[in-house]
């Protein structure tokens, strides 16, 4: 479980983030959403203690930073909008380094560890890659071989920042579904961030719209992913229809359909 | 029958068949291992005073225990070979080790392919430390290293503390006071040159670098700082190739890695700055051996670093024979021929290898 109580960060003396009350509940899926600069990211690095908070943020009960950061990768496993992929190392080796955490101080693996590690490749059917190097692979198997390491790390909870950035629908849907699964499986508690509204709103539990670092809605895709939401908080002008019972999300351009841009800041 | 499967799988990860590359490649570590012996039997061998290696050998069995071997060696060739060659063989050893391992260390925690174990002023520092000793107190025998080794440490230690003190140890800002302090520190150095004019030629040479002729009292002294540089250093390699995937993603697998840069460029600093204060400065093999390994035999840190020592040693005890052959009786600064026979190498190895550097 994470939980923001007031939680702000700032950066260069501006809150990015600002006093954000959020509760993620386990084995709940929750994506952040809002444009460019919302404080998607940044709120994820705090919840992962990559940058300093206030207010309090804890997970799985515990105040982050009041953990060290071993404790707390064994906790918490992020996956990076854009990974530091070492061309030359091999998807064995780098799902390998998700068990870092779980390693002594001299870090020599254990069997263990290479389980776990053969276990997330597996898990994302990566068996066949396992000896390619990082630079060998396509952009759905990187995404995958990232995934991989951050499932080694056994953490329960995992944070997505914009898992399908760069990927093509069908990759972005199989990285999605695979998300899915694996959090029924292993019931990962998921934050992530992501900017297609439309699958954002087909695989989380639940949307929370950030402006400006400020939570502006909060609810299931139904509630949140509103024509009136979406044009205000993103300065877009989009249509919103339905699919399957699930709201589509789609860029509106010919004057007829366009809706008046309203002003953005809340 | 799961489980057997499980196994079978299991150990695609764990063996080395080209899977895991971390591995150490043995046959480079052989070839390095071979390299060293070749480069040490060389050093003993050649000189003014020819002893020929089938001698050398003779002489080396005979002081082993349980050898039934006499020596054919003079008492003179005896004092050459084991007062004059034999520690100017192991310094150079040691040296070249340490230069190597600590640039490939200061390479894994700046993520910065040009960095070398000067990076933080650690050249500026023990030029300083060194041309005050050599301007004020005559160059006197055994101020010197010690002056070049405080202002060594001294300089890290200062870019260092206004690295921090800007909020954040990380990589640009400690880099960046690394440039300041150095810069700083060049100036007052030219100062005091130019005050004393007639030390020019001293400091000069001094800055060349060269393994010292002094016998074994450097080994003795360098050596206690070089094990623990190489120690730490070695312990580390699986961290640093965590840190191969940046800082914050490191950060986020559990790795302190403020904390680790720390340890790390400290235990590089005490061994560069222990073998600049005996030798003066020895450019190039800091940069030139981790990278011909890492394009060569394999990026992992787990490889770079252990043959680096390995090279490097082989490295710098060649080039020693190198300078005190061409030209003899006269000697050339050991730096010109680090740079003279590495950069020509080095420019090969980068034409003949694909893979490029990670």
């Amino acid at each position: 479980m994470i939980r923001l109580g007031t939680a702000s960060v700032r950066l260069g003396g501006a809150a990015v983030v600002d006093g954000v009350d959020l509760t993620v509940e386990s084995g709940e899926w929750t994506m952040l959403i809002g444009r460019n600069g919302a404080g998607k990211t940044t709120l994820m690095r705090a919840v992962a203690g990559l940058v300093r908070y206030e207010g309090s943020i804890t997970v799985e009960g515990r105040e982050v930073r009041a953990v060290g950061s071993r404790e707390r990768a064994r906790t918490v496993a992020m996956v990076p909008q854009s990974p530091q992929l070492p061309a030359d190392m091999t998807v064995g080796e780098y799902a390998l380094l998700g068990r870092t955490p779980h390693l002594g101080f001299l870090g020599r693996p254990g069997h263990h560890d290479f389980v776990a590690a053969q276990d997330a490749v597996e898990s994302l059917d990566l068996d066949a890659l396992a000896g390619r190097r990082l630079d060998a692979l396509s952009g759905g198997e990187r995404q995958r071989a990232v995934l991989a390491r951050a499932l080694a790390q056994e953490a329960p909870v995992l944070l997505l920042d914009e898992p399908t950035a760069a990927l093509d629908v069908g990759r972005q849907q199989e990285v999605l579904e695979l998300v899915s699964s694996l959090r029924s499986q292993r019931n990962l508690t998921v934050l992530g961030a992501m900017h297609d509204l439309t699958l954002a709103g087909q695989y989380a539990d639940r949307l929370v719209l950030l402006d400006s670092g400020r939570v502006v809605a909060d609810g299931s895709p139904d509630e949140v992913l509103t024509e009136e939401r979406i044009n205000r908080h993103y300065a877009a002008s989009v249509r919103v229809a339905r699919l399957g019972g699930s709201p589509v999300v789609l860029p509106a351009r010919h004057p007829s359909l366009r809706v008046p841009i309203e002003e953005t800041s809340p | 029958m799961t489980d057997v499967v499980h196994r079978a799988e299991t150990r695609r990860i764990e063996q080395p068949s080209g899977t895991v590359r971390g591995d150490m490649p043995w046959p480079w570590f052989a070839g390095g291992l071979a390299g060293l012996v070749a480069a040490v039997l060389a050093g003993m061998t050649l000189g003014p005073a020819a002893i020929p290696a089938s001698a050398v050998l003779a002489d080396v069995a005979s002081r082993l225990p349980l050898l039934d071997v006499g020596t054919q060696l003079s008492q003179i060739d005896a004092t050459v070979l084991w007062e004059l060659r034999a520690p100017r063989v192991v310094l150079g050893a040691l040296v070249g080790a340490t230069l190597a391992m600590a640039g490939g260390a200061y390479q894994a925690v700046f993520h910065n392919p040009l960095a070398d174990p000067y990076l933080l002023g650690v050249a500026a520092g023990a030029g300083l430390g060194a041309t005050v000793a050599i301007a004020y107190a005559g160059a006197g025998g055994g101020l010197l290293p010690v002056a070049a080794f405080a202002g060594a440490v001294l300089a890290v230690a200062a870019a260092y503390g206004i690295g921090r003190s800007v909020g954040t140890a990380s990589r640009a800002t400690l880099v960046l006071a690394g440039v300041a302090v150095a810069g700083f520190l060049s100036a007052i150095q030219t100062f005091v040159l130019q005050q004393n004019s007639e030390d020019v030629r001293a400091v000069y040479s001094w800055l060349l670098g060269r393994l010292s002729t002094s016998g074994w009292s450097d080994v003795v002294v360098v050596l206690p700082y070089v094990v623990v540089s190489a120690v730490t250093i070695l312990a580390y390699r699986r961290v640093l190739d965590v840190l191969r995937v940046g800082d914050e993603e490191a950060e986020s697998l559990g790795v302190a890695v403020n904390r680790v840069r720390l340890i790390v460029v400290a235990a590089a600093t005490l061994g560069t700055a222990a073998v600049v204060a005996v030798t003066g400065l020895i450019g190039f093999v800091g940069i030139l051996v981790p990278h011909a390994i890492r394009l060569l035999a394999g990026a992992s840190y787990r490889i770079v670093l252990p043959l680096s020592a390995l090279f490097g040693a082989a490295f710098l005890v060649l080039a020693d024979v190198i300078a005190r052959t061409v030209l003899s009786p006269a000697e050339l600064p050991i730096g010109v021929v680090t740079a003279c026979v590495g950069a020509p190498f080095f420019a090969v190895v980068l034409r003949t290898t694909t893979r490029g550097p990670s």
